[in-house]
């Protein structure tokens, strides 16, 4: 028995090994900096311990902006992208023809680079001396004034960032969801048209049931990914954030550490762990939710 | 209600798109089951039997042909009209329902002037549930039931909007073989209990004689014989029929018509008295009947035939003209089966169920048989087709 448990733990050394060196050592570190005042990287100290840079990272009109802006986008992308992504996995399992195609096509995004990707949103929405951008000549065909995008009032740059955002999330969701969909049995919808239930019936008692674990999962993953937004905001808004009024959080915490205002390691990391505690609360609530949810739907898949 | 079918015929196109030429499922159907009968479609996998249901049901449109319940033509409705009840090979329970809620689901799709009350639906439901017999599980979830039970849940919710016509595809393939026997026993009661018309698909031919009043035998597509499971067996059309019903197998061999009398591999094997002979048929609506093929060769006309023997069909008798060379006699209980080989045999098996007592040790490792008449059969070797 106890050989065997020597064995075991020698299995799982390697990982241990880097989640120790690579997850819990920079954590631990995080934590021990984010508590010391004042602490400079040239000593390698600092003037004492205690709660004063989470104090000022809160009260810090930056990161109260980066907090709303992210708080936004997270709020506006999720249930958008994760509905849209829904609607076009049903359309595309329900095509015939041309759905290699069009299934391609939705992926493309998945597979381009973030920047090249912000350098097209620049071309669409930016205003140059010699050019409104694209979508202000649209605008213009419809008798509507231009609107500056990227340097403009707040909603425009917020929408032109939820745009994108949605865009760039969207074909790993399709993805999930339309291989969620082809894993259905076809018996049930075989058995539910021979009963004579309505699309919509079908769709609320048998599809969505079906794939609830796949929809949650999609859910948590992007409440995650959208609340360490940052490459995305740098593509189309460049590294002033701060000054576009378009920060994130974890913009704030790159600012703080490498900025032009940076060299602030613990302000860096009080705001990381505020993120981390931010994270860590939505997916909790969001795993005891679906957990609920998983609970009533025993046995699915 | 009666179900009638007429000249259906289903065509797919080839799934290998270069090749134009399409694939026939099923190929002008005709034939009818009465009302309150258990009819069972039997086929080896691929024969068309579940395309047909399909078609029956309404999920997949004919090319060409009819079907008719009762005086109706429902060849045009879509499935929801025809008003059947469908039982899948996977159940398709819904597993985030429970066993109620499952059964409920028809019902809870009524509009309009059709709608029920929730009182009624549970009333309902409830009766279903208590026809197969599974009024205790009613708050469980499909996951939460063995395959037995599960499939007594889809025939529940098949049955509780009272279909005229119940419909089964594969039923019983998912179960072990204890209660495979079980639940087609259970069937049959249902069946009977409601007075349904019901038909059921299978490949197992041993299920469907078991239980049907009648059996429409088929293959690639085509249709073999239909009738009910003992005029099947005793008389098969064809040597495909012969061969897929029956266990053990029947034994398949090439054989002669010299002179009135049959031989296999050079032995006089059987000679029909003049008695026999007589009541033996004549030319039939498949083939040109033994009667004739004797008497052809009564006036020196030999002709080859196939011959198929029942296992039931061989006795061990010392003074027996078919000389076998005994493989190995396996002891089953009530059954003694012989196993042997011979050399004008067609099939890698020969077996002979016999009476152990008929059987007597024989040092030079040969047995010896006579025929049962009406226990074997003769095939033409071309056409296959039953003499």
């Amino acid at each position: 028995m106890k050989k065997n448990q020597l064995k075991g733990w020698l299995y799982l050394l390697p990982a241990l090994l880097f989640l120790g060196v690579f997850m819990l050592y920079p954590l631990i570190d995080v934590l021990i900096y984010s508590t010391e005042e004042s602490f400079s990287f040239a000593s390698g100290t600092g003037s004492g311990i205690g709660l004063y840079n989470y104090s000022y990272v809160l009260h810090d009109p930056y990161f109260l902006q980066a907090v709303r802006n992210t708080f936004l986008l997270v709020i506006i992308t999720v249930p958008l992208s994760t509905g849209l992504a829904l609607l076009i996995s049903l359309g595309l399992s329900s095509m015939k023809r041309l759905k290699e195609l069009f299934q391609t096509i939705f992926f493309l995004p998945y597979v381009t680079n973030t920047l090249a990707v912000g350098l097209v949103f620049m071309i669409l929405f930016k205003k140059t001396p010699y050019s409104d951008g694209f979508v202000n000549r649209l605008l213009a065909l419809l008798g509507m004034a231009p609107i500056d995008f990227i340097e403009g009032p707040y909603w425009a740059k917020m929408l032109v960032m939820c745009i994108y955002t949605i865009w760039i999330v969207m074909p790993f969701k399709i993805l999930i969801l339309t291989s969620a969909l082809a894993s259905v049995n076809p018996d049930y919808y075989k058995a539910a048209r021979i009963d004579g239930t309505s699309p919509g019936r079908i769709f609320r008692k048998i599809t969505l049931p079906m794939i609830m674990p796949m929809i949650s999962y999609l859910i948590i993953t992007g409440f995650i990914g959208a609340f360490k937004a940052y490459s995305d905001v740098v593509a189309i808004f460049g590294v002033n954030l701060n000054e576009a009024g378009m920060n994130t959080i974890v913009g704030y915490v790159y600012d703080m550490l490498y900025g032009s205002s940076g060299g602030y390691p613990s302000y860096a990391a009080a705001a990381a762990l505020i993120l981390f505690g931010i994270v860590f609360t939505i997916t909790v609530i969001n795993l005891l939710v679906s957990g609920r949810g998983d609970g009533k739907g025993a046995g699915i898949g | 209600m009666k179900i009638a079918v007429k000249d259906l015929t289903k065509r797919f196109p080839n799934r290998n798109k270069k090749i134009r030429e399409e694939v026939v499922a099923v190929d002008h159907f005709t034939f009818e089951i009465p009302d309150g009968e258990l009819v069972s479609l039997l086929g080896p996998s691929g024969c068309g039997k579940s395309t047909t249901l399909n078609m029956i049901c309404g999920l997949e449109t004919p090319t060409e042909g009819q079907i008719f319940f009762g005086e109706t033509d429902v060849t045009k409705l879509p499935p929801e009209k025809r008003g059947v009840g469908m039982v899948f090979q996977s159940y398709a329970l819904y597993p985030h329902l429970t066993v109620l809620e499952n059964i409920r689901f028809p019902l809870e799709n009524r509009k309009g002037a059709d709608k029920l009350s929730k009182e009624e639906m549970n009333r309902r439901a409830r009766e279903a549930a208590a026809l197969v017999q599974i009024d205790g599980l009613l708050e469980r979830k499909p996951g939460e039931l063995s395959g037995g039970q599960q499939q007594r849940v889809a025939i529940a919710r098949a049955l509780v909007k009272t279909p005229g016509v119940l419909l089964l595809d594969e039923p019983l393939s998912n179960l072990d073989a204890r209660l495979r026997l079980q639940t087609r026993m259970e069937i049959r009661r249902i069946q009977q209990e409601t007075g349904i018309t019901t038909v059921f698909v299978t490949h197992d031919q041993e299920e469907a004689m078991s239980i049907s009043d009648r059996m429409v035998v088929m293959k690639d597509g085509v249709l073999q014989q239909i009738g009910k499971p003992q005029e099947i067996y005793d008389r098969p059309v064809n040597l495909f029929v012969a061969k897929f019903l029956g266990t053990p197998p029947i034994n398949v061999m090439e054989g002669e018509l010299r002179q009135g009398s049959l031989y296999i591999g050079g032995d006089c094997v059987f000679t029909w008295t003049d008695e026999e002979a007589k009541a033996l048929p004549g030319t039939t609506e498949y083939g040109d009947g033994i009667a004739d093929a004797r008497n052809e060769s009564l006036a020196g006309a030999p002709r080859k035939v196939i011959v198929g023997i029942r296992p039931e069909g061989l006795i061990p008798d010392p003074e027996g003209t078919f000389v076998c060379e005994q493989r190995a006699v396996e002891t089953l209980g009530r059954d003694t089966s012989v196993i042997f080989r011979h050399a004008g045999a067609l099939t890698d098996t020969m077996r002979a169920i016999v009476d152990s007592a008929d059987l007597t040790e024989r040092a030079d490792g040969r047995v010896r048989f006579r025929l049962r008449p009406g226990r074997f059969h003769l095939f033409d070797p071309e056409t296959e087709v039953r003499l």
